[in-house]
């Protein structure tokens, strides 16, 4: 009983001194005036300094959250109880959410920056006249491959992927619409295909692939590819960046039949309870300078003309992140297909990853 | 003999490599100057140094550990008592059914328990936070806790109890002096595992936490999209030295205070 | 046997004390069953249906279940295999408390950053291949394979395991097994018909502890096995994160908690093994 009432003792006292310590961390951090902000965002997705520098500027503490998976993130807004002023959903999140009711429209009056962004990435179908969100990065989804690993074999096409030499070669990512998606461009099909004849071939398609797929995995691809382990991965452009920047025997195309090009942008969520900071929140990122830092830092594809003439022209001439005209002109956005829709893909895909095994 | 002797130390052994080897490898890269835990360029204590720059980090670390402590601490209190009533319960399936019900947030995905959590508390508006972090902690340790001591009693012979009960113990005595200390060593094994538990958990801790307030689990799980960092190594193996030494001075102080004891506890 | 006027004597303990465990069952327990069963039932567009319950008994779930039960089983029993030893072993040790926390101690360190870890050491190019590579045995394809996926579920519940049954044995009267040996039984028979029931109830813990969220194992099928493991874990789990679907995956969990009430009716009552209530 002695040692039991000991041990208690040890951790409560070890608790309330780490409780200390961190009222006393805390307390150096709140500034005066202004209020402040909370961030929900991905992790390691925006450059700290920029938000010590905000917090400088402005005189808004911001506090920062992470989430890890676009609908979690919805549904943590939905219930509420946190006073979410700034979230970064991708451009399918960002109708769905606008469709829900949980984003707050944007004031363009209090926004100047957006003069910023390259025409061509505003006033998409996913928020027509930018009504709800700016973007933040932008992508695609093409193919990750290491030439050394393949007596030199490059990569034009999807259907390149179907090749009977790359056995057991291929990571595929494990998302539905991603998966089905390259399917359906590989048939010629748009990636927002609702037709149930158009899914079902491009499963069965997929189901051919089954001897070349190495595994079907998520953000770990990135360590897999730059160690060697897999020779060829279809993936986020953001990711790819990732691996030739550790791995430079990597490359990365876009297949010529057309892909997704991707979003991930700023809203206001409807628990913001500060919304002029938001604003200003908003309106730093998009400072030519701010997006040219934070550009760098990720390392993501930045929809600001004005900050990528700032950065460095190898990086804002590579082709493989900001692809021209031509190709971006294939790519499709995804929409929104409703729940129906996504689960529909869903099982179908489920049914692909079951039948693997057999 | 020397034979049998040789084979446990073996087992042992491979069993503590296998063990160590996925943290001794985080450490490794620790060190490492590249990004990632890819290959390997050269040797750096940046990361180390990155680590006591980062406020924020070292904030939600301690957020981390407490939340650990006073999850597991309150759940062993919890479940000590949780486990004596399932004991003391004199008809079995009555028994059987608490049991059950005991473990469905066992068998429960961490997603299902974290969503139905998060809606409880909006039900009942508590502000998203470090209590309700806790608070969940400590409801999704308690069963574990109770299945650590369960073994424990039943293994009681009921003698002792009638023995002290008719020595004329009171109840509380009994407690106190008999059923706790018999316990005892299961009462440890709920308060660590729990602490497993806490220290491990994601996706509850996502979804009932709000208002700035973070764990590492949360912080380290966003990461994966862009790449874990390796501060986050860095942070880990200061954590396990920290941790190891903890462990190493805490048992050789117990071992001074009981040792004229030993012997007789055992 | 002496236990029911014990039972009574100590009703108002029990009672008073109890309480907080049973405001948990009921608000973190009761509560979320209820609202899960609810959720169940349950589409899409938030209407009553069955159809749910119908959709679990279509090929795909049913494989999911069958092998989320052959996982769940394959993991315990090595988890048994090797914990049981370690126990033992570790009873034997000088500092047996010291390095009883020296098992627990690497769980304490992120899943995630050691999940990591391990697609390293499994790799084709890691240091396990190395080192089977000294035993002439050529580099081979280690990470998402059934292999890979049960050890690391191993890795994960051994301490789960370990724990209890060390708890059992240490307390076990080391004259039980010097009787047994002195009269005449070999080391094999004392072991089989003396220790081992004797820590059946710590055995009975952690087959409990590790089976029962095996069954829902997620994030290793994905990151060790590559997707070649599906689980009913992973099925929930895109059913709340992905096609936002709470009605079907409440049913798959519905599904998961029955599955558990059944195990725990059919082994026998935890406890009242072995000698004592003959």
């Amino acid at each position: 009983m002695k040692e039991l009432l000991r041990a208690s003792g040890v951790v409560l006292f070890i608790s309330i001194v780490l409780l200390l310590i961190n009222v006393k961390l805390n307390e150096g951090h709140v500034s005066s005036g202004n209020g402040s902000i909370t961030v929900y965002n991905w992790g390691e997705y925006m450059d700290p300094d920029l938000l010590k520098q905000f917090e400088e500027e402005t005189g808004i503490r911001v506090i920062y959250e992470t989430f890890d998976s676009n609908e979690a993130m919805m549904a943590k807004i939905e219930q509420g109880g946190t006073s979410y002023d700034i979230a970064m959903p991708s451009e399918y999140m960002v109708e769905m959410m606008a469709e829900k009711k949980l984003l707050l429209p944007l004031d363009h009056a209090k926004l100047p920056n957006l003069k910023h962004i390259d025409a061509d990435f505003l006033d998409l179908p996913f928020d027509p006249n930018n009504r709800y969100s700016v973007p933040y990065f932008w992508g695609t989804l093409g193919i990750a491959y290491n030439p050394t690993l393949l007596d030199g074999q490059t990569f034009e096409s999807w259907d390149d992927l179907w090749h009977p030499s790359l056995k057991q070669q291929i990571i595929l990512v494990d998302s539905a619409r991603e998966t089905l998606g390259m399917s359906l461009n590989s048939l010629g099909y748009s990636l927002n295909s609702t037709e149930a004849g158009e899914l079902q071939e491009a499963k069965e398609k997929l189901e051919k692939l089954t001897p070349n797929v190495k595994a079907i995995i998520g953000d770990e691809v990135t360590q897999l590819m730059v160690n060697q382990e897999a020779a060829v991965a279809v993936t986020w452009s953001g990711q790819a960046a990732d691996m030739m920047w550790e791995n430079e025997n990597i490359d990365y195309v876009v297949p010529k039949e057309g892909s997704n090009l991707w979003f991930d942008n700023m809203v206001i969520p409807k628990t913001a309870t500060n919304v002029e900071g938001a604003h200003a929140f908003i309106n730093f990122m998009l400072d030519p300078q701010a997006a040219a830092q934070n550009a760098e830092y990720v390392g993501y594809s930045t929809p600001n003309a004005a900050a990528l003439e700032l950065m460095d022209p190898d990086i804002a001439e590579d082709e493989r992140f900001y692809p021209d005209e031509s190709i971006r002109r294939q790519l499709e956005v995804y929409q929104n297909l409703g729940l129906e829709m996504l689960g529909l893909y869903n099982d179908l895909f489920l049914e692909f990853k079951i039948q693997q095994r057999e | 003999m020397g034979k049998l002797n040789m084979l446990p130390k073996l087992h042992l052994a491979i069993i503590f490599v296998i063990l160590y080897a996925p943290i001794f490898y985080l450490i490794y890269y620790s060190f490492n100057s590249g990004d990632s835990m890819a290959n390997f360029e050269s040797f750096t204590l940046e990361h180390y140094a990155a680590v006591f720059h980062d406020t924020r980090l070292i904030v939600i670390l301690i957020n981390t550990v407490v939340i650990a402590l006073l999850s597991a601490f309150m759940a062993t209190f919890i479940g000590v008592f949780g486990s004596l009533a399932i004991f003391f319960m004199r008809s079995k399936p009555m028994r059987k059914a608490i049991l059950s019900l005991n473990n469905v947030l066992i068998v429960s995905p961490d997603v299902i328990i974290g969503a139905s959590f998060l809606i409880l508390f909006t039900l009942l508006g508590v502000k998203l936070g470090f209590a309700s972090v806790l608070v969940s902690h400590v409801a999704f340790s308690i069963p574990i806790v109770v299945m650590m001591l369960l073994p424990k009693l039943y293994e009681m012979s009921p003698s002792l109890i009638d023995a002290a009960l008719d020595l004329g113990a009171a109840k509380r005595d009994v407690l106190t002096c008999v059923i706790i200390p018999y316990i005892r060593p299961g009462i440890f094994a709920g308060f660590f595992l729990a602490l497993t538990y806490s220290l491990d958990d994601f996706a509850v801790t996502f979804f009932v936490t709000g208002n700035g307030f973070s764990t590492l689990s949360v912080e380290i799980y966003s990461m994966a999209r862009t790449g874990i960092t390796l501060t986050i190594n860095a942070l880990s193996g200061i954590v396990f030295l920290a941790t190891v030494i903890l462990v190493l001075g805490y048992y050789l102080i117990s071992q001074k205070a009981k040792a004229p004891l030993t012997g007789v506890k055992r | 046997m002496g236990l029911l006027p014990m039972m009574n004597k100590m009703t108002p303990v029990r009672f008073l004390y109890a309480i907080p465990y049973y405001a948990w069952m009921i608000l973190f327990v009761a509560a979320p069953i209820a609202l899960v069963v609810y959720f169940s039932f349950l589409n899409l567009s938030g209407q009553f249906t069955l159809e749910n319950y119908r959709s679990f008994f279509s090929p795909v779930y049913l494989k999911l279940a069958l092998s989320s039960f052959w996982y769940a089983f394959l993991i315990t029993l090595f988890s048994l295999v090797i914990a049981y030893p370690t126990a033992y072993f570790l009873t034997k040790t000088k500092h047996k408390q010291l390095w009883l926390l020296f098992i627990i101690i690497p769980s304490w360190i992120n899943l995630l950053l050691k999940t990591y870890a391990f697609i390293g050491l499994m790799g084709f190019y890691g240091p396990m291949n190395a080192f089977l590579g000294l035993f002439g045995i050529g580099e081979k394809q280690i990470l998402f394979t059934d292999f890979s996926f049960i050890f690391v579920s191993v890795y994960i519940f051994i301490p789960f395991m370990i724990l209890p049954i060390f708890n059992s044995l240490d307390q076990l009267n080391p004259r039980l097994i010097d009787a047994s040996r002195d009269l005449g039984a070999s080391a094999w028979t004392t072991f089989w018909r003396v220790v081992l029931p004797l820590t059946m109830n710590g055995v009975k813990s952690g087959v409990q502890i590790v089976f029962i969220p095996a069954l829902s194992l997620f994030m290793i099928t994905r990151l060790i096995a590559g997707n070649k493991v599906l689980t009913l874990g992973t099925a929930i789990e895109q059913h709340f994160l992905v096609t936002q679907n709470w009605g079907m995956g409440s049913t798959l969990a519905v599904f998961l908690m029955i599955a558990m009430f059944l195990m725990m009716m059919v082994t026998r009552g935890n406890g009242k093994g072995g000698l004592f209530n003959g």
